[in-house]
């Protein structure tokens, strides 16, 4: 991928379009699903028809026999390590003995055609014994039910206790609140193409995935190879929201390869990407707050249980998320937070936009609600009057010491202007849509709001750094990093940095794959932060090696050089080299690393300062509601959001308008279902996303105070988004209805009935 | 698997189809076979509009249509909207508004917003938005793109 | 095994007739789905897609309206068969998304009969005829006794759903859906709304709430005998209009929604078409 730069240089904060825009409205653009190799097979997975069950036999015999099928695995033929997972390796590459979800891979199959995949799926015969599924989160914690899995059945436990545990509010206000499993939908179903060595013991994967080097060190541990012996290249993602942290189809689709000696393409239909892929955390959560007559916050007590399913995936730090997030973005300094992450036979849960934050702010957004109504205040007031600050304390006990423009975020989200009432009897405008259920005179209006509060980066003293290297040669940056796109649009802030730093007009980016040190994952909102750190550190060090060729060569002191537009000057005389002169024949490379701030675990108190730095949001949406029908039409939102400083405005504004549709999804559409462990909704006909009609009009802001610990001074904008305006939807439904709603999604019989 | 041989006409031109199954849908045929590959599957049930085409110049999810009874309809994929080298103003659009992140649902987008406007030059906001309802995005939550629309209105306004 | 793109009606009757396990396909968006999943091996394919006889509609000579199996939604949705058929207009444009209505046919949903098929409870309504043809002849069977069940119909292995008789009716109509989204979504629940002014007499057809689409005959006998009274329908009147019209759905639980929500969803509907309709006090 290359661009090329014609006006300013300095050109971070401006909206320079993406490089790989031309080829995605082509069609040109080539997603994993789109890769292709002459002689390739399909592969394809067998997964589990139960929630529990014991394996007693796997046959393979019938399916080796069709004609096309080249090989079918299962648990036996996995030459090295028999589980992978991001924080415990607690996850088979197949079952062995027995499946613990619907969906658990059971065996592979590689043959010359999808539909010949398909029947040889079908020509395996499992013979299972059916066991009665643990779904009950609340179940998992009782000390005499089974384990489901020799890890046990809770994943972790984790409590937070700060302050007088004696306080008791003046005014005091509970409630417990149920979150549904929410899917990522990422549109670009998991695909990759798994190439084999020559060598027969080497295998490269060109895969869509979140963090290319974790993925590599899990497939070479299942492969039984050296991690060298395994590359990974970043075929182009369709969207990830966390779905593509956890490994998928890595492991199978390199073994397949290996064995057949060909390259082997899968790719996952819809329904089976709902089955391949973990989901965000279902989770109850009880609150209680204590407060003074006039609305301040005086203690939380908190117990939080997420139902992470059957394995482990990211359920820990899911949980510590939650619960370090109860106070949300206001001063608390006295809490008692007991939290749950459970092992159950529901399907997988683990990283989504939002990470275990998503949860927390309903409750706690919800409990905010409930406090303004018990002390008489509205909900803006009793939100400003706890606005958290810079330098308050955590019930962590750590300080805050990101910028934290909370009251600002509030008030400025409170000037946008409101939206009019909808007088035209226009279906498409109205809740049911294009279902013409109502006319403007069966809807009631609601406003309602929520703030957030959300850590950036990994947290409890993980060092999750990121590598790029910058090399400049005669003019041109050549950008190498790890760095996952999944859409976000770092490769365009790659071209801003090295622009803007380097006074190059042409940048190239070099293939994403593991050739390079890790760039970490793109999650946590942290790419801006840790992967813009290290191309920033890259490029300036490109830029002082030329500064001392430049001074060398012209007899100056390299600390008087500086670049202007495409010059080197120096500042204190006359001399001026275009950019490209000075590169010309040479290589000036360097490779950075950027580590942020150390952080440390908690302990037994859920003390520590685990968490690197946070951002803010505060979202107010008004909704149209009919109330009779229980159907909800989303207007406006109105949100402010901390973002340190914009390096992009077209992508920011982009990433808030996208994290809002996904809120609004998890408000008022968007779960799967389950019935005793079996899910009832694994397409796209019954798992409903926001369509055009369903999305609202979005007036954003951004809160521009330079964050001091940002390599750049902006922070991480992807989740904060996608949190605080699903509690400001639900608030605005109640308003609208004044009845209590205490879940998300809110279904039309939560209204109505 | 039996095995069926028959011609499509995509983007203009004849294309043989030999040896296919005959379950295969025209999304599979176009990518697979014939290596159109800019037109997407998400869903394989006409329920995200991924795979939108132009078959006898109406918009449809090509993931619908058995292959073998698209013989003699004319089919336009993404790659057919414009010359070899150049964006339609849909496209050029996309790009000029943020309308692209990931980009899997663009193409389908591009298609069913070209065929729109080809259609109805001026369509009002509820149209644009009924009429893209089939085409789900999950990055943008939409607001780019209707931002894409209007300059696409703008540009063929100022054309015309 | 093969695919016969039919050219006409005929060709389509012979290769049903012929073919060893033939599967008629006409726009294809539920068929595909089902061979998509892995759900359905097609042997022998006649596509309809291609003959023109069934793409089109004309008025017969009482006055009724046919509209062929293979005519995309697409064209009811404006024109002159909406204005003839604003019931059926509206339902059209709630048929999945625009591309599917692009492609999908009243055949289609009569083929599958899914009590959420959207056209049905238009034709249940509206007293539709549906055409059956087989190379022995043409019947004509009501809609009311076409839909035997979940995806069950009368129509023999050897007949082509060719199209629909529809009479004209004057007065108000109306179809609403419900779904938690505000477009292509599955109904939870719908009904079609019949005024008959020449007879002052109402119809109304529930979808989604029972095995079939179902007629609220308690409740429009009851509403008929009001409307002879002549006088604005009282709110005690309405009440027991929707509550007759919910007593005809026999809805289930499932994934989609509960049967207690179905069925309150359904005197919503009943009193607000009432209401669109007639004169309430």
């Amino acid at each position: 991928m290359s661009t090329t730069i014609t006006a300013t240089r300095n050109i971070l904060g401006t909206s320079v379009l993406r490089p790989d825009g031309t080829a995605k409205v082509r069609g040109e653009f080539h997603f994993s699903s789109d890769e292709f190799a002459t002689n390739m097979l399909w592969g394809a997975t067998l997964r589990s028809p139960h929630p529990h069950a014991r394996i007693l036999s796997i046959d393979i015999s019938a399916a080796l026999k069709i004609n096309g099928v080249s090989c079918v695995l299962v648990a036996d033929d996995v030459p090295g390590k028999l589980t992978y997972g991001l924080i415990s390796s607690d996850q088979p590459v197949f079952a062995r003995d027995v499946v613990r979800y619907m969906g658990e891979p059971v065996a592979a199959v590689a043959a010359d055609h999808p539909e010949t995949c398909k029947r040889a799926l079908e020509a395996i015969r499992v013979e299972y014994e059916v066991l009665d599924p643990l779904v009950d989160p609340e179940r998992c914690l009782d000390q005499s039910v089974p384990p489901i899995h020799p890890d046990g059945n809770v994943f972790r436990h984790q409590r937070i206790v700060r302050g007088d545990q004696s306080i008791q509010g003046e005014v005091q206000v509970e409630g417990t609140y149920d979150i549904g499993m929410q899917d990522q939908a990422f549109l670009g179903l998991e695909a990759a193409l798994a190439i084999p060595g020559h060598d027969g013991r080497s295998v490269e994967l060109h895969i869509a995935t979140q963090w290319l080097h974790e993925d590599r060190k899990q497939i070479a541990d299942c492969l039984g190879l050296p991690e060298d012996d395994v590359q990974l290249v970043l075929g182009g993602v369709g969207g990830a929201f966390g779905a593509r942290e956890d490994i998928s189809l890595q492991v199978h689709s390199c073994l397949l390869a290996l064995r057949t000696g060909r390259p082997v393409k899968m790719q996952y239909s819809r329904e089976e990407s709902f089955f391949g892929h973990v989901h965000r955390h279902p989770a109850k959560i009880w609150m209680r707050h204590h407060a003074t007559k006039d609305g301040r916050i005086q203690r939380i007590e908190a117990r939080m249980l997420l139902d992470g399913g059957a394995y482990t995936s990211t359920s820990p730090a899911v949980l510590i998320n939650a619960i370090t997030h109860t106070q949300g973005p206001y001063v608390c300094e006295n809490a008692t937070v007991d939290g749950f992450a459970v092992r159950t036979n529901n399907p997988p849960c683990g990283a989504m936009r939002g990470f275990g934050v998503v949860q927390a702010c309903f409750a706690h957004e919800s409990q905010m609600d409930k406090l303004a109504v018990a002390c008489q205040l509205d909900p803006v007031e009793i939100r400003i009057r706890n606005a958290m600050s810079k330098g308050d304390l955590l019930i962590t006990g750590q300080p805050m010491d990101s910028v934290a423009p909370v009251t600002r975020c509030i008030q400025e989200t409170a000037a946008i202007p409101m939206p009019e009432a909808v007088t035209s009897d226009d279906p498409l405008l109205l809740p049911g849509g294009s279902g013409r259920t109502a006319t403007s005179s069966n809807i009631r209006r609601g406003v309602g709001w929520g703030v957030s509060m959300k850590n950036l980066m990994y947290s409890e003293g993980f060092d999750d750094y990121s590598t790029a290297r910058c090399t400049l040669q005669d003019g041109v940056a050549h950008l190498k990093f790890a760095t996952s796109e999944v859409g976000q649009g770092f490769v365009t802030l790659a071209i801003q940095i090295a622009t803007s730093i380097l006074g190059v007009d042409q940048v190239e980016l070099e293939q994403i794959d593991t050739r390079i040190g890790s760039a970490g994952s793109t999650s946590a909102s942290r790419q801006t932060w840790m992967s813009g750190g290290a191309l920033d550190g890259a490029c300036r060090m490109v830029r002082e090696m030329l500064f001392e060729k430049v001074g060398k060569e012209h007899h100056v002191d390299p600390i008087r050089l500086a670049i202007v537009d495409t010059d080197v000057v120096d500042t204190m005389g006359t001399l001026r080299v275009p950019v490209r002169e000075a590169s010309a024949g040479v290589s000036l490379s360097h490779t950075f690393e950027h580590h942020h701030r150390p952080t440390t675990d908690l302990d037994e108190n859920g003390q520590g300062n685990c968490h690197v730095a946070f951002a803010f949001v505060a979202h107010r949406a008004v909704v149209d509601v009919d109330p009779e029908l229980g159907l909800v039409k989303v207007v406006q939102i109105a949100t402010a959001q901390d973002v340190g400083r914009v390096l992009n405005p077209l992508s920011a504004i982009g990433q808030i308008e996208g994290g809002i549709a996904q809120g609004l999804g998890l408000a008022v559409m968007e779960e799967i279902v389950i019935d005793n462990g079996r899910v009832r909704n694994p397409s796209f006909t019954d798992y409903l996303l926001p369509t055009a009609l369903d999305a609202p009009v979005v007036e954003a802001r951004f809160i521009e105070e330079p964050e001091p610990m940002a390599p750049l001074g902006a922070k991480g904008i992807g989740e904060p988004p996608c949190i605080s305006v699903t509690p400001a939807i639900v608030a605005a439904i109640r308003d609208a209805i004044g009845k209590d709603i205490d879940r998300v999604p809110v279904r039309p019989q939560d209204i109505c009935l | 698997m039996s095995s069926e041989h028959y011609a499509l006409k995509v983007n203009g031109a004849r294309h043989e189809v030999r040896d296919s199954w005959i379950g295969e849908s025209l999304l599979y045929v176009l990518r697979e076979r014939l290596g159109f590959y800019g037109t997407k599957g998400a869903c394989e049930q006409g329920e995200c509009g991924s795979c939108t085409v132009l078959m006898d110049g109406e918009a449809v999810c090509s993931c619908l249509v058995l292959a073998a009874t698209a013989q003699g309809a004319e089919i336009v994929t993404v790659e057919g909207l414009a010359p070899e080298g150049e964006l339609n103003d849909v496209q050029r659009a996309f790009v000029d508004k943020g309308a692209v992140q990931c980009g899997f649902c663009t193409p389908g987008l591009i298609v069913a917003i070209t065929h729109l406007l080809d259609n109805d030059p001026q369509p009002s906001e509820s149209k644009i938005k009924e009429s893209i309802s089939g085409n789900i995005c999950r990055c943008t939550g939409y607001g780019r793109i209707f931002d894409a629309v209007q300059q696409a209105i703008e540009v063929r306004g100022v054309n015309r | 095994m093969t695919v016969v793109n039919a050219q006409s009606i005929d060709e389509a009757l012979h290769a049903l007739a012929e073919l060893p396990e033939p599967r008629l396909v006409a726009g294809g968006t539920d068929m595909m789905v089902e061979v998509n999943f892995g759900r359905h091996k097609p042997g022998d394919v006649v596509s309809l897609r291609q003959v023109r006889e069934l793409r089109s509609w004309h008025r017969n000579d009482d006055g009724s309206i046919f509209i062929g199996s293979g005519l995309p939604y697409k064209v009811m949705e404006e024109g002159e068969l909406a204005m003839m058929f604003p019931a059926l207009a509206q339902a059209a444009r709630t048929v999945g998304s625009p591309q599917i209505r692009a492609a999908g046919t009243l055949g289609g949903n009569l083929g599958t009969c899914s009590p959420a098929g959207d056209g049905l409870p238009v034709l249940a309504a509206l007293d539709a005829e549906v055409h059956l043809r087989s190379l022995s002849g043409e019947r004509r069977v009501p809609f009311s006794q076409f839909m035997t069940g979940v995806k069950k119909n009368v129509a023999r292995s050897d007949e082509l759903i060719t199209g629909v008789t529809i009479p004209m009716t004057v007065g108000f109509q109306g179809y609403a859906k419900v779904g938690v989204r505000n477009a292509m979504v599955i109904a939870i629940a719908s009904a079609c709304f019949v005024h008959d002014e020449s007879s002052n007499s109402v119809r109304l057809a529930l979808g989604a709430v029972a095995p079939t689409i179902v007629r609220c005959t308690e409740a429009e006998t009851y509403l008929d005998g009001v409307l002879a009274k002549a006088t604005p329908i009282t709110s005690h009147e309405l009440d027991r209009f929707k509550e007759l019209a919910a007593s005809a759905a026999r809805p289930i639980t499932d994934h989609r929604s509960t049967a207690d929500y179905r069925r309150h969803a359904v005197t919503i509907l009943a009193k607000r078409f009432a209401e669109r309709a007639f004169n309430v006090v």
